[in-house]
């Protein structure tokens, strides 16, 4: 909300604030002031010029020459310019002036001609482009009133003030507007407080000679509705008091009808509507919702589709505005108008929302209408309209209103209790300035026994409740009054869920052994499924949807963290990292039921990836050593039929009958849908699972005084067998004095039969109570080589 | 026999002083003091001397063993240090050249800043708790005081799974899942992901993530809130930090405030980044948790009360490490996580 100090003090005493004191007390009790805009931009001896005349110049068609009354004397411009008449007012910068920028002017020579200064237009005296009213746009400024010959233009435009961008939370409508913010700064600098005074001066006939009809039909679109009639209308540009009003409060002039509208909208926080009376079929206004299918031309030439939850302003016939939110074409106030009905309603702020939001449109007036605001003040605006209209001479008022809808209002009182404010903020503040402060904001107050009463005017329905009152008395008070205390009460000691320390668990172990953590969204394209070769039978493809997504790209709910690892995996090839071991711990997404009815599963996961100068087996050991951590043992069970994987290089991890997860090498032609044309290793491990099966009990184990001795054995194998089985074999057999069987090897080719391999094994016997020896050493290992002979069909190479 | 055995002594003691390497010293004293020596062989002949000579010759036998040894000894000490020493330039080495890497890992930033944040309640006594991603439309909204027509509740700012469960846009779901499940005293701390409907840009990302606190308890006051919220801002901005405590509107919070922090490019004299306030805007949101709130919970508000506050993990982290675009946080290129 941009407020134009210089407005503000209209009715509020703060002179003698510096903009910067007036800034940081309204941003410390509430009104957070983002910004500051100081509309003094250096400009210099720029003044009031009279147009005297204008003549051609006779060295070039496209200039003219302007004797331009400037008071002291008159000066000679020559000028390009086209919207300039003589007899205007127009600013004159002389010789010497400076405009924004720095930009000086002097006197020069154009054309064989002598020019004494320059006329500017808005945009040279550094005012926004989309702030120019129609008259002065594209050409010099004219201004619409009258003013002294070689006035100070920076007098003239007011600028001499600054304007406070005040940030104005969801709360406080009522503080959409310049009266709003003057209470506040009242309340806050403990000034008084003046509303203006409403009084129209010579109203003429009544009402009813003009309007027929005034009624509500959707009392739940309308609460309110508040009209009166203006004729003898004159539309022309307002006044230049009025049009530098709104321009600094952020709105172009329009004409003296409207400006007036958004004079008081800005004023008061009230948006009006004016439209042409003659225009409304059967000189009656309906309040109805539109028909389904009802179509209306709108102010911007659009046709809108309407539907029955929006409000509608119609005649006996047809829709002309959309309630609130935009006004019809068709009863638009042109030059021609002369009768003008002018609105100030109440409406059903949600159904405002809606409307703007589905057909697009927002305007001060929707931001307003679609926020709560007092039904009370309709009547104070649209009588404070026509006042201001009178004063500019723009029409006449006709006498009498009608005023329909809710028009009674319940008087609200909210008690406080002294003991809870202080209870509350921490701070012990005196009962009377608890009273003063709540006086100050014009919630009038008195003690009733233990207890502050306080009436709760119409324009602070945000007050409901004891609380809502100690904030005001708080921030009043100015938080910043109030000392920190340390908590009361006991030490506590803080604690982390064990999923959580699980998690910072693996993270610490994956950062120690170079894996980069990523971070990637919970939601995806579900075409990634597909990308994966998901079936379309899989569990992963049921998945859950966001029925509003930001796009097709983010609106599955993952059930897998894969698509988001191979993505990264495929962007850093692309930004040409030519290696990456790349983890992400999050969340997958599953339910039973599709679609979902309650709050589905949300599944703690580890997915890893790993690519460049790397293998299966060094993916399986980051694994290995994790399930070692937690001392799980599992067993890995080659999987060829998952689809997302290479049907030979891919394990499920098996705790006993639990599945923990799953390994492998991504399957080419998945990585080709990546875009991916080397080897990618992965691995997602249910993290939930291996808490479910971590033991964190760890006992001492002696340290071996005796020797160990160690027998090594090369064994052909045929293909089909797997390392795992023979190991499994051997372990199965509890051989005596076997400390540990380990695999070290694998050859293949020369010296070894097509179809077969020799696998290496270390085999380390003990003994914890003696040096064993070699002969009996022999015999068991003599055994070992045996079964597993006859086991696998194999031969000691 | 004398003169025999001062003769060889001075005969080795010369050559001793000629050799240059271990391994001619070591043949040496195999061949005057070995088995088949030259001391021994003489000394063999000792038997030939009378009685009276015999201990005289072995003694002087014996000190000319000494010294021999003695000498080679030396010898041997002076010529390791020699060695040493030319060892020592033999093997010198390049140290400029680069080290040879063992590779860390890294955390993403994101992360780690929310450990750290999280860490320093913990250490304060709070507890570290986590709610579901996807929650109900009761435990983010409704529970939390929000009015009916809040636009937050619209679906161009919240993703709707169904009308009833959407994801979270705010951490704060997790107080009403806390206060609905332990009684005061509570204090925790909870981090993660939060979504609203952003379109992707500099400042903005539909997904992100949020860290809140909570207390509960009889007697918790807005000054008790103020004093938490500094000595967390100096424990991770630092002791200069000031914070700027300004009336806001949250609909979960009583009174409600903004906190402002001294601008960290200036630390508070003013620059432009800070549009010469001083202030670096809005780096969290507090307030005392709304009677309705607490009421919505099971908990008496005229008999306990709390404070909650919050703040964009994203937000610090960007601030922390001078970060302006918050897509960097989500590209995940290695060359960016590798920095932190």
């Amino acid at each position: 909300m941009l407020i134009p100090i210089k407005w503000l003090k209209e009715y509020v005493d703060i002179e003698g604030l510096s903009v910067r004191e007036l800034s940081d007390g309204l941003t410390l009790s509430g009104s957070h002031v983002d910004s500051i805009i100081n509309l003094n931009k250096g400009i210099k001896n720029v003044v009031v010029g009279r147009i005297l005349s204008l003549t051609s110049h006779k060295d070039a068609d496209n200039l003219k020459i302007a004797q331009v009354d400037v008071g002291s004397n008159v000066v000679q411009i020559v000028t390009g310019a086209l919207n300039i008449r003589t007899g205007d007012l127009v600013p004159i910068a002389l010789d010497g002036a400076v405009l924004p920028g720095n930009k000086r002017i002097e006197d020069t020579i154009i054309r064989g001609q002598a020019s004494q200064g320059m006329m500017c237009s808005y945009e040279e005296l550094g005012v926004e482009d989309k702030l120019v009213p129609k008259e002065s746009k594209n050409g010099i400024l004219i201004l619409t009133s009258e003013f002294e010959l070689g006035k100070d233009i920076n007098e003239v435009l007011g600028f001499d003030d600054s304007i406070l961008d005040i940030e104005i939370t969801f709360n406080r409508p009522d503080c959409l507007s310049i009266l709003g913010i003057a209470r506040e700064s009242a309340a806050t600098f403990e000034k008084d407080f003046k509303f203006p005074e409403i009084e129209i001066l010579k109203p003429e006939d009544e009402i009813g000679q003009y309007l027929k009809e005034v009624r509500i039909d959707s009392i739940d679109l309308c609460t309110r509705y508040y009209a009166k009639v203006i004729k003898d209308v004159k539309i022309g540009p307002s006044p230049l008091w009025l049009q530098r009003k709104i321009m600094d409060a952020g709105m172009r002039p329009v004409n003296n009808i409207v400006d007036a509208t958004n004079y008081v909208m800005i004023e008061m926080g009230q948006p009006l509507h004016a439209f042409d009376l003659e225009k409304m079929d059967g000189r009656k206004v309906i309040v109805r919702a539109a028909r389904d299918g009802e179509t209306i031309l709108t102010l911007d030439k659009e046709v809108r589709q309407l539907s029955s939850d929006m409000c509608v302003i119609a005649d006996q016939e047809n829709a002309q505005c959309i309630g609130g939110v935009m006004g019809g074409f068709e009863s638009e106030i042109t030059e021609n108008t002369k009768l003008i009905i002018m609105e100030c309603a109440n409406f059903n702020s949600k159904s405002i929302r809606f409307t703007s939001k589905k057909l697009g449109l927002r305007s001060e007036a929707s931001s307003r209408n679609e926020k709560a605001l007092s039904p009370q003040n309709v009547s104070y605006a649209n009588e404070r309209v026509c006042q201001i209209i009178e004063q500019i001479g723009a029409g006449t008022i006709v006498n009498g209103h009608y005023d329909v809808g809710i028009t009674d209002f319940d008087e609200k009182t909210v008690m406080m209790r002294p003991y809870k404010c202080h209870e509350l903020l921490g701070v012990s503040i005196d009962t009377d300035k608890m009273l003063k402060i709540l006086n100050s904001l014009e919630l009038e107050s008195r003690i009733e026994g233990d207890v502050i009463v306080s009436k709760i005017p119409h324009f602070r329905p945000d007050i409901e409740q004891e609380v809502d009152l100690i904030e005001e008395v708080g921030r009043i008070y100015g938080f910043e009054k109030i000392q920190p205390q340390a908590l009361k009460g006991d030490i506590l000691k803080g604690t982390r869920s064990d999923l959580a320390n699980m998690e910072e668990s693996i993270k610490n172990y994956l950062s120690g052994i170079g894996f980069y953590e990523i971070t990637t969204y919970s939601f995806i394209s579900p075409k990634k499924y597909a990308m994966l070769n998901i079936s379309e039978k899989s569990d992963l493809f049921r998945d859950i949807r966001i029925i509003n997504p930001l796009g097709e790209d983010f609106s599955s709910m993952r059930t897998t963290l894969l698509p988001g690892v191979m993505d990264v995996v495929s962007k850093n090839i692309n930004y040409g990292n030519k290696s990456g071991m790349l983890y992400e711990v999050g969340n997958v997404f599953r339910s039973e039921k599709i679609p979902v009815i309650d709050l589905p599963q949300e599944i703690r996961t580890l997915s890893m990836a790993m690519y460049g100068d790397t293998n299966y087996y060094q993916m399986k050991g980051v694994v290995d050593n994790i399930m070692k951590q937690y001392q799980i043992d599992v067993e890995y069970v080659s999987v060829k039929d998952n689809p997302s994987y290479h049907p030979g290089r891919t394990a499920d991890i098996y705790h006993n009958d639990i599945c923990v997860g799953v390994l492998g090498e991504i399957h080419p032609s998945v990585a080709k849908k990546f875009d991916i044309k080397e080897k990618v290793y992965t691995t997602e491990l249910n993290v939930e699972t291996i808490l479910s099966l971590q033991t964190t009990e760890r006992k001492y184990a002696e340290i071996p005084k005796f020797p160990s001795i160690t027998r090594d054995m090369a064994l052909v194998i045929a293909d089909q067998f797997e390392v795992g089985e023979v190991i499994k074999e051997v372990n199965s057999k509890s051989y005596e004095f076997l400390e540990k069987v380990e695999f070290f090897d694998m050859y293949k080719g020369k010296g070894i039969d097509e179809g077969f391999k020799s696998l290496a094994f270390s085999f380390v016997f003990r003994s914890k109570n003696r040096t064993l020896n070699d002969e009996e050493i022999n015999q068991i290992f003599n055994n070992i080589v045996t079964d597993l002979q006859n086991r696998f069909n194999a031969k000691l190479r | 026999m004398e003169q025999k055995l001062i003769g060889i002594q001075r005969d080795v003691l010369m050559q001793i002083e000629q050799v240059d390497n271990i391994k001619d010293l070591e043949n040496i004293r195999v061949q005057v003091l070995g088995k088949k020596g030259e001391l021994t062989s003489l000394l063999r002949a000792m038997g030939s001397l009378s009685p009276e000579e015999r201990p005289l010759m072995g003694k002087i036998a014996n000190e000319v063993r000494e010294v021999i040894n003695q000498r080679i000894e030396e010898a041997k000490a002076s010529i390791s240090i020699k060695q040493q020493e030319l060892d020592l330039i033999e093997e010198k080495i390049d140290v400029t050249i680069p080290g040879n890497f063992v590779s860390l890992g890294h955390r993403h930033p994101l992360m780690q800043v929310k450990k750290e944040l999280e860490d320093l309640f913990l250490s304060m006594g709070y507890d570290v708790v986590e709610g579901p991603e996807i929650d109900t439309v009761e435990n983010n909204f409704d529970d939390l005081n929000a009015p009916e027509d809040h636009p937050s509740r619209d679906k161009t700012d919240t993703f709707y799974i169904t009308e009833n469960l959407l994801l979270r846009t705010q951490t704060s779901p997790v107080q009403i899942r806390t206060m609905k499940s332990r009684k005061p005293p509570i204090r925790i701390v909870s981090a993660g992901r939060t979504f609203r409907f952003d379109d992707v840009d500099d400042t903005h990302s539909p997904m992100f993530h949020q860290m809140e606190c909570l207390v509960v308890d009889k007697g918790v006051t807005m000054a008790n809130l103020k004093d938490s919220i500094d000595k967390f801002v100096k424990t991770l901005f630092g002791e200069n930090m000031k914070t700027r405590f300004r009336p806001h509107n949250f609909p979960f919070t009583e009174p409600s405030a903004e906190v402002d922090v001294s601008c960290l490019k200036c630390m508070g004299t003013g620059c432009d980044a800070c549009s010469f306030t001083g202030w670096s805007m809005e780096l969290l949101g507090c307030g005392m948790v709304h009677p309705n709130v607490l009421r919505n919970c099971g908990i008496d508000p005229d008999i306990y009360s709390g404070y909650a506050f919050g703040m964009g993990i994203d937000r610090v982290t960007m601030v922390k490490y001078g970060l302006s675009d918050i897509r960097l946080l989500f590209d995940n290129d290695i060359r960016f996580l590798e920095q932190f």
